[in-house]
């Protein structure tokens, strides 16, 4: 059961502060994703795009990663707005 | 078991203390290795791969030690290759290394979380391990403090604060190190886990685990870390001004490694010219003589005028990666080289080819993908190098100097973008095609961290940049040479008789007679002969045999085209893009039934040609190391050539079809 208020980190706004409630997919990518600290329960927010939209630039445990929309659209994050 | 113990080959073994050093990439790994073994390092690679093997030379408390630096690493689980050559240093698999008597941790203070992730996975191999924790003067900056005896505690082993590159923990390591060589502590470390014991499940409990310590140990006065990073990256990664800045840089490096570098190159040419003068003033005349002036002296100058190209890329590439731009750049790029196939940190290697191929595909290495470095590497020769600049030099010079269109715009230039221009188009095409075929693989991921701007280490940045000078001159050097010789015998061998010139009456009858003389040779040489055999084959392009010797000379490096040139048409050995005898010398050349050899058509072939032929032993031989596979180079040079052959072909076929000629 997806959360109506949940939304991929791909949509997330810009500065918005999320959730990461789960991550789609069974791939070296996901793993590599979740290795980086990308695991359920853990908050995330995105500081900006690049210049054609993608990759993303995320805030993520204290540090910066970048990665591509496509990637991005395989976590599911829920808004910090959302819940209030 | 006292006899054991005095056996010869246990006491080599015991003196032989392997230590390893781990740790995520930017932490402050290469800095605490640097530090630790100074230039007592070696680089190579794993065998049959192309990961960097770097080891050194540790000593310490009257016993040198093998420091080995592994790989950069973030995990040692997922399937990248550095991570499998590190987990096989741990276990020993790799020959000739044992099994690591310590491991050294290096962990970055100011990104504590991820960076123990490793650490969790690391304690798993039962070897004893000690935590250096690195960036403590900027994690304290930055007002956060840890309580590094509980941390240690919970951790389970050794913690100590180190700043490498002033010195600041590196006595307390060094006790700590041999400490646990003498006591070789049992490690016992298992992370509980739900039912399922999935992988997932494991990361879980790793970042659980590790959360745990850092709420207990740290506390964080400004939680908005790296601050002054962000405030950078709002100019550096914005969407105009990146964009500009990313431009600025790349022409900064460009106008250094293009122009700059000259100075440095002229006077390394001109000292292997004079070395080669003095060898010719010193030793009798004769074939010997000839063989290290023309081919040895003239061969390892020819590549190592490389070398100041090569040291300012690497200066560059070093800082730019020290500091975390390189990363941004990368972030910048992706999506236009996404488009084909090719991974963001790509951009980089390939601006850089636009100098010189050798530097650019030894910046590969910054690219994790072996197929996407792979794809990279094969594309890379396309990008107009400084070489090729001479070779359509003369040919502009020669056939559309100062001619213009619109009658402003001059034909040189228009001829000069589009050279360039046929080896952009001709890579993208290429690695799209490369990327779905041959290399095809998954669009490569790109999942790549943005370290907060630090400043350069110089120590870093010198060494690095020395490094790769010191592998290019001996690698590239070796193969270099003995393809140096053998054209050299090419070109010389069998003996031309001696022949004299029927010009009686001309003033300068000594010179005219050795230039006829040279010519003559190389007529009547193995280079000719095969210039001789492949005409039938570079007819179609309408090239002679003549131009066919020029261009199998000219596979050992573009530029030696205008030289041979200058052997076939006269004897003009010095001649060079500008020298008008030559210019002259190829206007005048007729064919057997007296019409011209050369074309502005001919001339426009010879530079497409040029743009796509893989014409360069030195990248040969890069491409060799850098791959590290024979089949890769011979296929990437067998696909240019043939490239090069065909629109060669539809250029002159096409031309004369349409009426020029």
């Amino acid at each position: 059961m997806t959360n109506p208020k949940s939304n991929s980190l791909a949509h997330l706004p810009i500065g918005e502060e999320a959730k990461v409630l789960s991550i789609a997919g069974n791939s070296p990518v996901t793993r590599r994703l979740m290795e980086m600290g990308i695991i359920p329960g853990v908050s995330v927010k995105v500081v900006k795009t690049a210049p054609f939209g993608s990759p993303l630039q995320i805030k993520v445990r204290g540090y910066h990663l970048a990665l591509r929309k496509s990637e991005a659209e395989t976590i599911e994050v829920l808004s910090s707005k959302s819940k209030v | 078991m006292k006899a054991i113990q005095n056996n010869p080959q246990s006491v080599a073994k015991d003196s032989q203390i392997v230590i390893a050093l781990a740790g995520n990439p930017n932490a402050g790994k290469t800095t605490l290795f640097n530090a630790l073994t100074g230039l007592r390092q070696k680089v190579a690679n794993y065998s049959g791969v192309t990961v960097e093997r770097k080891e050194g030379v540790w000593n310490f408390e009257n016993q040198a030690a093998r420091l080995i630096d592994l790989p950069g690493l973030y995990s040692l689980e997922a399937t990248s290759l550095d991570e499998q050559i590190a987990r096989d240093v741990l276990t020993g698999k790799v020959t000739g290394l044992p099994i690591p008597d310590v491991i050294i941790a290096v962990v970055d203070a100011t990104n504590l979380e991820r960076n123990l992730y490793l650490v969790t996975q690391i304690l798993e191999y039962k070897i004893p391990l000690v935590v250096a924790l690195t960036m403590i003067d900027e994690f304290e900056r930055e007002e956060h403090e840890i309580n590094t005896s509980k941390f240690s505690k919970m951790l389970g082993v050794p913690v100590i604060a180190v700043t490498a590159s002033k010195n600041r923990g590196i006595d307390e390591l060094t006790q700590k190190v041999s400490e646990l060589i003498q006591i070789k502590p049992e490690i016992d470390f298992e992370l509980e886990t739900d039912s399922s014991h999935s992988e997932n499940a494991k990361i879980f409990a790793r970042y659980n685990f590790i959360s745990n310590i850092v709420q207990e140990t740290v506390k964080h006065k400004d939680l908005e870390k790296h601050r002054f990073s962000e405030k950078i990256d709002r100019v550096l990664t914005h969407k105009v001004f990146g964009l500009i800045i990313l431009v600025a840089i790349l022409l900064l490096v460009f106008q250094t490694i293009f122009s700059w570098a000259t100075v440095p190159m002229d006077l390394l040419e001109h000292g292997f010219g004079a070395i080669g003068d003095l060898v010719k003033a010193n030793m009798p005349e004769g074939l010997l003589t000839d063989l290290i002036v023309d081919g040895i002296i003239a061969g390892v100058g020819g590549v190592l005028v490389f070398l100041p190209q090569i040291l300012l890329l690497f200066l560059f590439i070093s800082i730019l990666e020290d500091t975390g731009y390189m990363a941004r750049a990368a972030f910048l790029m992706d999506r236009l080289m996404s488009r084909v196939g090719l991974h963001g940190k790509a951009f980089l290697p390939l601006m850089s080819s636009f100098a010189c191929a050798i530097p650019g595909i030894m910046a590969t290495r910054t690219i994790e993908n072996p197929k996407d470095r792979l794809a990279t590497i094969l594309i890379a020769p396309f990008m107009s190098c400084s070489a090729r600049l001479p070779v359509y030099a003369l040919m502009i010079a020669t056939f559309f100097a100062g001619q213009t269109v619109f009658g402003f715009i001059s034909v040189g230039a228009i001829l000069m973008l589009g050279m360039y221009s046929l080896g952009i188009v001709t890579a993208i095409i290429v690695a799209f095609i490369l990327k779905k075929t041959l290399l095809k693989s998954p669009p490569p991921p790109f999942v790549m961290e943005l370290p907060p701007y630090r400043l350069p280490n110089l120590r870093n940045v010198f060494q690095n940049m020395l490094t790769r000078a010191w592998l290019f001159v001996k690698r590239a050097g070796t193969v270099i040479l003995a393809i140096s010789i053998i054209l050299w015998g090419l070109m010389n061998f069998p003996r031309a008789g001696n022949v004299y010139v029927n010009t009686p009456n001309s003033q300068n009858l000594a010179e005219e007679q050795q230039s006829f003389q040279q010519s003559e040779q190389l007529k009547n040489s193995f280079a000719g002969k095969i210039g001789h055999f492949i005409e039938p084959a570079i007819k179609p392009l309408g090239f002679d045999w003549k131009i066919g010797v020029a261009l199998i000379a000219s596979f050992a490096a573009r530029e030696v085209l205008v030289s041979t040139l200058g052997i076939i048409y006269n004897g003009e050995k010095d001649a060079n893009e500008e020298s008008e005898t030559l210019k002259n010398a190829i206007l005048d050349a007729k064919n057997p039934d007296g019409t011209p050899v050369w074309t502005p058509l001919t001339a426009l072939t010879l530079m497409v040609f040029f743009v796509l032929a893989m014409q360069c032993m030195s990248t040969i031989a890069v491409v060799r190391r850098e791959s590290n596979s024979w089949a890769w180079t011979l296929f990437m040079v067998g696909y240019m050539t043939a490239l090069a052959y065909v629109a060669a072909f539809i250029t002159y076929q096409g031309g004369k079809l349409l009426g020029f000629a």
